[in-house]
């Protein structure tokens, strides 16, 4: 489904990303850990498709496509979804009103009429119910004055709407309470099936208890220097970061 | 044609006068003729405003009329509008009182004059000079007020073609007043100057809208005042809207006396022309009174537009809103001019002012300027004005949801662009501006 080849990518001339190779095939999980600054959140953002970041070399296919040659939104309507790491508020646009148009422009490019008021209000209170969010929020501006863990489900409210084939979590879980960590997984699990795909990005272990991950990444300094199971988390989340940069050579 | 300097603008107009005073005959021994001249006077003292002129530093008048205006090939009075042609320009789906004005003449053909609803007076402003002696006496032009310029001067000496209006006491008039003023700018160029009188007495509530369009690619020159008195315990609402030709110049004044204890709200919507300097000058006079002042201007091409606004807080115990928003594109220029003065008795005054603005273009320019004069000290006074672009992370953000790149700005634009809107009470006229933001975003 999603095949990353030697990707570097750089940011007002530094370079962030040195060579990544990652391969995702329909109803698997990927985990990609890493410290701080190891260029998690810049992968992400080069996988949607934001144009601060200059793609310097290496390819992305996605179902047969070249991602690179697509613009944000048409990444998005190909089945590409972003939850973002700092979700933005955007004063004046209600959730509801963004989510209509969102999803009738996925429709359009997808060549389906755009959904009747009916339908997408009972699609809105289906999803609303998996991430337990409430109506009163939709109907106010995107994000404005939402809590850390609103703005978080309402990521995942999104996704359920939008019903990607390429979810990329970007540190949903961080800020969230241990409850509020267990409804966003189990809406992340329940969106899940053969055909799609979820790229969570974290950096501790503790999601990856409620969203089980077929392979786990870790990225360093722009590349991923070690590849594993879930275990790999686990001894992450043990024994820190540190022998992974001594076996890999960069320390 | 050759190029007109200030004191050549100054000669024109004053020479357009007494060809003007020479048509009224018997008129000039009346009352209102008297004010004329004094204003015609007023008006020679320092003459046409242009750059040298503090309060038109960034809106240069005198210099776009002589670069636009020909002298020599001035319209008639010829031109008469069908109401299909008229009808165009009205706002769709709205229920009004409707008054159409011709080069700054109100056409009774095309007017409903003669269906208003029950305490409702309009009537051509020299008619009602004769028929509402005792209103004019109290009224025209004879509440001072800060912000008045020479401009208001060269319209009050041509006073003569506008409307008067009068709210009865204890009416409440559901249906808006809508004044349309065409300019006929098809064959040659065109000056115009209404002046308007209304009056709201006490306890009444009404709205009144003016529209301005140029018809034809002449250039058309519009100098257009509106006093509006408001007695106590009144609700007025002002609509103004400039959706006007690439060559329309446009000046005047909107001067407000609330006189009484009442609400004024008052929103400017300014689209398209050569260069529109709006004057919105407000008076309080009495306690307990609520001002409200609202603008767009969405901007493109060397579109020009210059708010200037005048809050006088001469008595305690009031509150101004202000909240003007501008977006700017092409190599439009923007001006807002806030200023808010509280006087020494006006003690316990809220004011708030901002000017906020998003600028899309290398080339388009704004200039911001908050004017605030505070003699009283207990005060709550604030002000705040931005520049900028729009925001590339919500920009984004739509667009990794799939909304395509025009169709985000569009939402981002509009979404600034509404609580400017969301005072727009009337819902057709509401809904017109929506759709020509669209159309233009
Ligand atoms: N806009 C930017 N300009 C310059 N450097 C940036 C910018 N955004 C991110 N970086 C740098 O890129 C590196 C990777 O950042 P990021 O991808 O956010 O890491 P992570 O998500 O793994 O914490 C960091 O060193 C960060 O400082
Ligand atoms: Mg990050």
């Amino acid at each position: 489904m999603l095949s990353i080849k030697d990707l570097h990518a750089s940011i007002e001339g530094k370079e962030i990303l040195k060579g990544i190779n990652l391969e995702v095939k329909p109803g698997e999980v990927h985990a990609i850990m890493g410290p701080n600054g190891s260029g998690k959140s810049t992968l992400a953002s080069v996988l949607a498709g934001r144009e601060d970041y200059t793609v310097d070399s290496g390819e992305i296919t996605f179902n047969g496509k070249d991602l690179l040659e697509l613009e944000a939104d048409e990444r998005a309507k190909e089945g590409v979804f972003l939850a973002f790491q700092y979700p933005i508020e955007i004063p004046g646009v209600t959730t509801t009103n963004f989510m209509k148009t969102a999803l009738n422009k996925i429709r359009e490019y997808k060549g389906l009429e755009p959904l009747d008021a009916v339908s997408f209000l009972g699609q809105m209170k289906e999803k609303m119910k998996l991430v337990e969010i409430d109506q009163s929020l939709l109907s106010r501006s995107l994000n404005e004055g939402f809590s850390g863990g609103e703005k978080k489900r309402n990521e995942i409210f999104q996704m359920a709407m939008l019903e990607p084939t390429l979810a990329v979590l970007d540190e949903t879980d961080s800020g969230l309470d241990i409850d509020a960590l267990r409804i966003v997984a189990n809406g992340v699990n329940k969106l899940k099936n053969d055909d799609n795909a979820t790229i969570v990005v974290t950096h501790y272990q503790r999601l990856l208890d409620y969203i089980v991950p077929d392979f786990v990444h870790v990225l360093f300094d722009g590349k991923i220097v070690k590849t594993g199971g879930k275990e790999l988390a686990h001894q992450l989340e043990e024994k820190g970061y540190d022998w992974i940069k001594e076996e890999a050579g960069v320390a | 044609m050759s190029k007109l300097i200030k004191e050549d603008i100054d000669k024109f107009f004053i020479a357009q006068f007494e060809s003007f005073e020479n048509s009224l005959n018997g008129e000039s021994k009346k009352p209102l003729h008297s004010k004329r001249k004094t204003a015609i006077d007023n008006f020679k003292e320092v003459g046409f405003p242009h750059a040298k002129h503090e309060e038109y530093k960034y809106s240069n008048v005198a210099k776009i009329f002589s670069k636009l205006f020909d002298v020599e090939n001035l319209s008639d009075d010829s031109f008469s509008l069908s109401l299909d042609e008229a009808a165009k320009y009205f706002i769709p789906e709205l229920n009004a009182i409707r008054l159409v004005f011709i080069n700054g003449v109100l056409d009774s053909k095309l007017s409903d004059l003669d269906t208003l609803p029950k305490g409702v007076h309009i009537q051509a402003i020299k008619t009602a000079a004769d028929d509402y002696a005792d209103d004019f006496e109290k009224h025209f032009n004879t509440h001072k007020i800060e912000g008045a310029d020479n401009f208001s001067e060269l319209n009050t000496a041509f006073t003569n073609g506008g409307v008067f209006v009068k709210i009865d006491a204890n009416a409440v008039v559901e249906t808006p007043i809508a004044c349309y003023y065409f300019n006929d700018a098809k064959n040659a160029d065109v000056i115009s100057q209404p002046r308007n009188l209304v009056i709201a007495e006490k306890n009444s509530q009404a709205s009144l809208i003016e529209s301005y369009v140029t018809l034809g690619e002449n250039t058309s020159f519009t100098n257009a005042v509106t006093e509006i008195v408001i007695e106590d315990d009144c609700i007025f609402n002002y609509y103004k809207y400039q959706n006007e030709s690439d060559q329309a110049i446009q000046v005047g004044a909107t001067m407000v006396h609330q006189l009484g204890k009442s609400v004024f709200n008052g929103v400017t919507l300014s689209l398209n022309g050569a260069m529109l300097r709006n004057n919105l000058n407000i008076a309080i006079h009495k306690e307990h009174s609520e001002t409200n002042m609202y603008g767009l201007y969405l901007l493109d091409g060397k579109t020009h537009v210059d708010n200037h606004t005048v809050v006088d807080h001469k008595v305690a115990n009031c509150e101004s809103n202000e909240m003007y928003k501008g977006i700017l594109d092409g190599q439009s220029r923007g001006v807002f001019n806030g200023k808010i003065f509280v006087r020494q008795d006006a003690q316990k005054t809220n004011a708030f002012q901002s000017n906020r603005n998003v600028v899309l273009s290398d080339d388009a320019e704004v200039d911001t300027k908050p004017q605030l004069e505070i003699w009283a000290d207990d005060v709550q006074c604030s002000h705040g004005a931005t520049v900028g672009q729009l925001d590339l992370d919500q920009l984004f953000y739509l667009r990794a949801r799939g909304i395509d790149k025009q169709t985000a700005k569009s939402m981002l634009l509009n979404a600034f662009a509404s609580d400017v809107l969301s005072n727009i009470k009337i819902e057709a006229f509401r809904t017109l501006i929506e759709n020509k933001i669209n159309e233009r975003l």
